[in-house]
């Protein structure tokens, strides 16, 4: 993985002393709040409903154990034990109080992490393909090319006040893990003849008004990434709306002024820049494509492996439903779900940090990655040491079988915790979740991603869900709406809306009643539910959510 | 003169902790709400309103939120302010545990 220069370490210390200046002037009332505030979202602190929040930076999903053991250490000395890991990617901790910001900043410059722009209208941490490097369809390993944009885009003087924020994520392989029809640019690694390039998608984006991103280059030459990028983020940084807050995001731009008007100005933006770049994002790329060489696999014996997998069921049950493919045929990529029935999806308690953080460095090539599904992944362990990872998670409570079943959901923070949450998420995906360990039906039910958000921002990418759930205020009552046909895949996808919304009490039931519907109407079990989705349209499963609507009415 | 239609708390988040207060009748800001004053008219809340958003070494984010009085309780009219006023529902944390 990356490590920093002289320069990454100088720049976050001199950082991390001037917020500590700021907060001490804010402390003894020198600063304002008109005034800190957007020094304070600048490092990552927001202010929520119950305490402060600070978002801490995971570029591209990428950690390594002693990063984890010192997220482990902040939550126990600053937080509450836990810390909750999000839909970008990052760490979030929800209970620090002002005056141990900036000791926390110190602790994670130590381990070369920071909260730098994961706040504020800049661009946010670079998302990428949690499977980068390991998996078996991957084409090029998309993390360099994070990294480069994470250096270019840090501290970028240009880009510091845009009109809105600014994410991007990248992928290097033809299945998109990482959602980037989503993203205001997303890149994917592609392939025409023997050359490698980029599709570039433009104006995705869910919240308020979701898009899904348009192509606005079709294949892009790797050594054009980061001149086309700035030309991209300048045109919009020019064009984009300032007067309302609502439409300045870049897929609002792209949808008022016209794809080809913005392919357009891109190009003469690139044209005219494109120069000035002079090679040197070609030469720090290949300084930073040397710190993503492959870990140097190791060989052993399979047998102990095969013998566990054959004797002890829910080991295999684990190894089937929670490992993804390798490139290497012997070994495995092993997800770590944080979603245990009933559990807050996405937290992990300090003591489950540190024994996956001790078992990414026993058995991991000491690598781990946070997906946008709010699960940890060990993308190298060797298949010979899957039943002594699985015997150590077990201790954790960390062995949960569910990776992309009904109950390994995607929730928001929602209005436990979130000042601009309109209802609350993290108590429904609960629900759900211990509601189907109970029918016992999950494995049976298949690959069903279902995604909640706690209010129109959707953080929790309800748009994109198979199922989405979105948690609104109805005149002061929490009242959940659905959304049936997201995906966030390659053939990414909005869901539409079923029809009125249901109240907490009604929300599980009527999610119960529409996966019933679903297992009558698939063909087969290998028919899984987007599919069935598409196949029969959305009125079966409206039929199934509201049948008092479609019962016969009484005649007087 | 009374309205008997405003019922209102001054509320806010600690600068230092972040946590929620109250304004109580000394002009102090309490953590429990049961200790807040209640405003019963529209002008008086808002002069307060405005001091206390003066005061910035104390306090953040400072609004008028609807409460009830039931048998004497204080009550919080929307669903956001109970949440406030008790903590998350995940874990028993925030003013659940710490009150």
């Amino acid at each position: 993985m990356y490590h920093y220069s002289e320069f990454d370490a100088d720049f976050l210390t001199a950082r991390n002393r001037q917020f500590r200046d700021q907060v001490a002037r804010r402390i003894t009332g020198a600063l304002s709040e008109d005034e800190f505030k957007p020094l304070r979202l600048m490092n990552g602190l927001y202010l929520q409903l119950h305490a402060y929040m600070l978002r801490v930076a995971v570029p591209y999903g990428t950690l390594n154990s002693a990063q984890m053991d010192q997220l482990a250490m902040i939550a126990e000395r600053w937080d509450k034990g836990y810390g909750h890991f999000t839909t970008r990617q990052n760490i979030q901790f929800n209970w620090p109080k002002l005056q141990d910001v900036p000791d926390i900043l110190d602790a994670l410059e130590k381990v070369q992490m920071h909260a730098v722009q994961t706040s504020g209208n800049t661009v946010r941490n670079v998302t990428a393909d949690p499977l980068a490097g390991a998996a078996a369809d991957e084409i090029e390993d998309p993390r360099p090319y994070a990294e480069l944009i994470r250096q270019w885009s840090t501290d970028h003087p240009e880009f510091q006040f845009m009109p809105r924020k600014f994410k991007i994520a990248v992928s290097g392989s033809p299945q998109d893990r990482a959602v980037t029809k989503a993203h205001d640019i997303g890149l994917r690694v592609i392939k025409r003849g023997s050359e490698i390039g980029f599709e570039v998608f433009v104006g995705g984006g869910l919240g308020r008004t979701p898009m899904i991103g348009k192509t606005l280059c079709e294949f892009l030459p790797k050594s054009d990434l980061l001149p086309y990028i700035e030309a991209i983020i300048s045109v919009w940084n020019l064009l984009g709306r300032r007067d309302n807050k609502y439409k300045s995001r870049i897929k609002v731009t792209v949808h008022e002024h016209g794809l080809d008007e913005i392919q357009h100005r891109v190009a003469e933006r690139f044209a005219e820049i494109k120069p000035s770049f002079g090679g040197l994002d070609q030469s720090l790329l290949a300084r930073v494509k040397a710190c993503f060489e492959p870990p140097n696999f190791k060989s052993m014996n399979l047998k102990s492996f095969e013998a566990t997998y054959a004797k002890d069921s829910s080991f295999r049950s684990w190894v089937d439903i929670n490992i993804t493919t390798h490139r290497n045929p012997n070994y495995a990529i092993a997800e770590i779900s944080l979603k245990a029935h009933g559990q807050t999806p996405g937290d992990a308690s300090s003591s489950q940090m540190r024994i996956i953080a001790q078992i990414a460095r026993r058995y991991g090539h000491d690598e781990l990655r946070i997906n946008h599904t709010q699960n940890v992944i060990l993308p190298h362990v060797h298949k010979a040491d899957l039943p002594a990872v699985y015997e150590a998670l077990q201790i954790a409570n960390l062995t949960t079988a569910n990776i992309g079943l009904i109950s390994d959901i995607i929730a928001c923070p929602g209005m436990d915790y979130c000042a601009l949450a309109t209802a609350r998420s993290i108590p429904i995906a609960q629900r759900i979740a211990l509601r189907f360990k109970e029918l016992k039906l999950e494995h049976d039910i298949g690959p069903l991603k279902l995604k909640i958000s706690g209010c129109i921002n959707g953080c929790g990418h309800h748009h994109v869900g198979h199922i989405g759930i979105l948690g609104l205020d109805r005149a002061g009552v929490e009242n959940y709406q659905i959304t049936l046909g997201g995906d966030e895949g390659e053939a990414a996808a909005l869901g539409v809306r079923a029809g009125p919304g249901f109240s907490t009490d009604e929300i599980i039931p009527a999610i119960e009643r529409l996966v019933m519907a679903y297992l009558q109407l698939r063909k087969n079990p290998q028919e899984i539910f987007l599919q069935t989705y598409r196949r029969v349209g959305l009125a079966p499963f409206k039929a199934a959510l509201y049948p008092a609507a479609n019962a016969p009415k009484d005649t007087v | 003169m009374v309205n008997w239609k405003f019922s209102k708390v001054i509320t806010a988040n600690a600068l230092h902790e972040g946590d929620v207060v109250y304004l109580t009748k000394k002009g102090t800001w309490t953590s429990r709400l049961q200790l807040a004053h209640v405003f019963r008219i529209a002008t008086e809340a808002e002069k307060k309103l405005y001091a206390a958003r003066l005061k910035a070494d104390q306090v953040v984010d400072v609004y008028l939120a609807d409460v009830r009085r039931n048998d004497g309780e204080i009550t919080p009219v929307h669903f956001r302010e109970n949440f406030r006023q008790t903590g998350p529902s995940n874990y028993f944390h925030g003013k659940q545990n710490e009150i």
